[in-house]
């Protein structure tokens, strides 16, 4: 007989869940393992909401493993450490993001590629190695493995911070990759949401000339004025986008919503580079013709290793870059998943979890 | 109103030309240019039969001007050169393929990718610099700038090596482009076709490892005995599907007719390539999801660039490599457009201008 969640592991755990594919949250009882040699054991302070979190809860994705416990945006402080852990000690500031673990042993792995690992274990929803589920960070406590742990920079507000454990490593990953970090290079961010508005602070801070393309004229002002684009321009308007064909050499699109490719793809330069981010439940129409006529490709991405997760929140620190959030207290999720369904955030919710989970 | 291609240039000229989206073709006197001084004019041997001009002869991409002599595989024999020529003299063996004129100052031209420059001029149902229409190589003589033909090495036969002029290049720079010509790699061809046979004879002369994948399975043999794959998976098989996901570094898609990518994508390895070259004139489905988990790409590539096809026509005559093809005479030509049409070729046909183009006797 499976042990119930309270009983599965010899530790009391705290935290809230969505038992069905309402989504709807509500307090949890649940357990944590012991903390193994390798382990840490984190007291969490701030999470993350992202967008995944509410597409997990609802089981849009069909691989909902209930009770689920999101979160993979996690910033605490390390309260026990396994005899084996070399690289943190209580005390310290510490961040879990979208994996707890992976098979450490293939070729994505050792290339500190776990995200690309055809056995990474997400953080939560999941099955862990020794075959009990993940859950995530809405909750009070987590222990992770060393190794999927990532120092988090004294200087990082841990609020603010907390989204780039999966928001900013989702775009600076294939910004390194696809090679948009060459100074006077054009970028345009489809889509100024969570992953969009950091995606806009990382091209600035990589010397690039950034355009943000949206369906919304109001978030112009906001686009130029306070993140600092170049550009801004509204994809509804066929003028706009005429004026604006093969100028990018790059474009992150982050939109999760299903959405025409073509007029993206115009807007690339020959060898130009539209690189998706966001998950949209439904293919999208690929047209060959602009593909071929300017040797032009769509790539995907995926978060990111371990490895380039840490780089990415060292370069945040050297830049003072931080998501915008809005920090919200524990009781107040379902609202948020209500607001974040219809983008009415800017940009990130924070869950206070420190000051406001309580059982 | 027939007079006037005749009499539209100073040198008469004479081929085959479709006067309608019937596609129909028929003799077609009209005129060149005369040899300017950067010009280089040849006798027609022969012109390869690219698919692009059927679906031009028909209108089926809305551009095509009429009366259009199609034809971008063409090799001949130089019979003048203007003052300025320095490449090519009279004798010389010399091909034109898909493009004969571009801006030239564009950063596209700049970098030898004529073929991506926006005013880049077709050889055929095009308006060239001088405001009248481009004929192809469906005819007895073809005048190019210089700059666009490309030297046929005297051990590359000329009627197997024409096609090489479109269908050559057009596998021929993915392979190069997106590093799927370094040895050991492993790479798919989807489509055994004019183009799709030959990117495998291309991909093993580079060292790679070909797996042609087609939806006929009655093209195995052939694949692997006669061209040199080393395997070959139907498409339809999903069991042989299963069992060759994730094994592919890259793909190169020949297939024009509209088809599901995500079982390519699957193919593909971790941050695997699928390069498009066929072109649908519809919209495919793009599944994101695989391509996020793998980080992989869809591209696309379009022929390439004037130095690149001198490249790529030096390599296969290195490499002793031609098209299979069917040589026909002008007068067949209709009907190998409908044999085309159900792919019913191996794999290209090659009118042979020289010896079967010659105007009716009035």
């Amino acid at each position: 007989m499976t042990k119930s969640p309270e009983e599965e592991h010899p530790r009391k755990a705290f935290g809230w869940a969505a038992r069905d594919s309402s989504g709807i949250l509500s307090p949890f009882n649940f357990s944590r393992r012991e903390n193994g040699d390798d382990d840490v054991t984190i007291k969490i302070l701030y999470c993350g909401v992202c967008h995944s979190d509410l597409h997990c809860a609802k089981n849009e994705w069909g691989f909902t493993n209930y009770p689920v416990v999101p979160g993979h945006e996690i910033v605490g402080i390390v309260t026990k450490t396994g005899k084996n852990v070399t690289k943190f000690k209580e005390g310290d500031q510490v961040g879990v993001g979208v994996l707890v673990g992976s098979c450490r042993k293939c070729e994505c792995c050792q290339q500190d590629l776990e995200n690309y690992c055809p056995r990474c274990i997400f953080t939560y929803s999941a099955t862990y190695h020794d075959g009990t589920k993940t859950y995530g960070g809405y909750s009070n406590m987590v222990v992770v493995d060393q190794h999927f742990v990532l120092q988090f920079p004294d200087n990082l507000p841990p609020d603010s911070g907390a989204p780039l454990l999966c928001a900013g490593i989702t775009v600076y990953s294939p910004m390194k990759y696809y090679g948009m970090t060459e100074p006077g290079k054009h970028l345009g961010v489809a889509g100024l949401g969570g992953l969009g508005h950091i995606a806009v602070k990382f091209g600035k801070a990589f010397g690039l000339k950034v355009t943000v393309i949206s369906s919304s004229p109001s978030k112009k002002n906001e686009a130029i004025d306070r993140l600092g684009a170049d550009a801004f321009l509204l994809s509804s308007d066929p003028a706009q986008i005429k004026a604006a064909l093969g100028t990018m050499d790059f474009i992150i699109d982050t939109v999760s919503a299903v959405h025409p490719l073509a007029p993206l793809l115009a807007l690339l330069k020959l060898n130009g580079k539209l690189i998706t981010v966001g998950l949209p439940n439904k293919p999208l129409e690929l047209p060959i013709f602009p593909l071929a006529m300017g040797r032009r490709l769509v790539g995907g991405s995926n978060f990111g290793g371990l490895k380039e997760t840490q780089e990415m929140l060292d370069f945040c620190a050297n830049h003072n870059i931080t998501s915008d959030i809005e920090l919200i207290r524990m009781e107040d999720i379902n609202t948020a998943y209500e607001r974040l369904a219809k983008s009415d955030v800017r940009y990130r919710f924070v869950i206070d979890v420190e000051n406001s989970l309580s059982q | 109103m027939a007079k006037r291609h005749e009499e539209e240039h100073p040198r008469k000229a004479f081929g085959w030309a479709a006067r309608d989206s019937s596609g129909l073709l028929s003799p077609f006197h009209f005129s060149r240019r005369e040899t300017g001084e950067k010009d280089v004019r040849f006798k027609v041997l022969y012109c390869g039969i690219c698919h692009s001009d059927l679906h031009m002869v028909k209108n089926e991409w809305g551009s095509s001007t009429y009366p259009l002599v199609p034809g971008h595989e063409i090799v001949g024999v130089v019979t003048e050169v203007g003052s300025k020529v320095q490449k090519f003299k009279v004798g010389d063996k010399v091909g034109v393929g898909c493009m004969v004129g571009a801006c030239r100052s564009c950063d596209s031209c700049a970098n030898d990718l004529e073929n991506y420059c926006p005013k880049m001029i077709l050889t055929y149902s095009a308006t060239y610099y001088d405001g009248t229409t481009t004929y192809g190589g469906y005819s007895d003589v073809m005048v190019a700038e210089e700059h666009f033909v490309v030297r046929i090495p005297d051990n590359l036969p000329l009627d197997a090596g024409a096609p090489l002029l479109c269908a050559g290049i057009t596998v021929y720079s993915p392979l190069k482009y997106f590093g799927l010509d370094k040895p050991g790699l492993h790479v798919g061809i989807v489509g055994l076709g004019g183009l799709g046979h030959v990117a495998v004879k291309f991909a093993k002369a580079m060292g790679v490892k070909v797996t042609v994948i087609s939806t006929s399975p009655n093209k195995k043999k052939e694949a692997i005995e006669h061209l040199g794959a080393d395997s070959f998976l139907v498409s339809r098989d999903q069991d042989e599907m299963k069992a060759a996901m994730s094994t592919m570094d890259g793909i190169i898609d020949t297939v024009s007719a509209v088809h599901p990518l995500l079982p390519l994508i699957c193919l593909l390895k971790p941050h695997g390539k699928l390069v498009m070259v066929g072109a649908p004139e519809k919209p495919l489905e793009l599944p994101v999801f695989p391509l996020l988990i793998g980080r992989k790409i869809v591209a696309g590539s379009g022929i390439g660039g004037m130095k690149e096809t001198q490249e790529m026509i030096d390599f296969a005559a290195k490499h002793n490599i031609t098209s299979d093809v069917e040589v026909i005479p002008v007068d067949y030509v209709n009907t190998a457009m409908e044999r085309l049409l159900k792919s019913d070729v191996r794999y290209r046909f090659v009118i042979d201008i020289a010896n079967t183009l010659k105007p009716p006797s009035s």
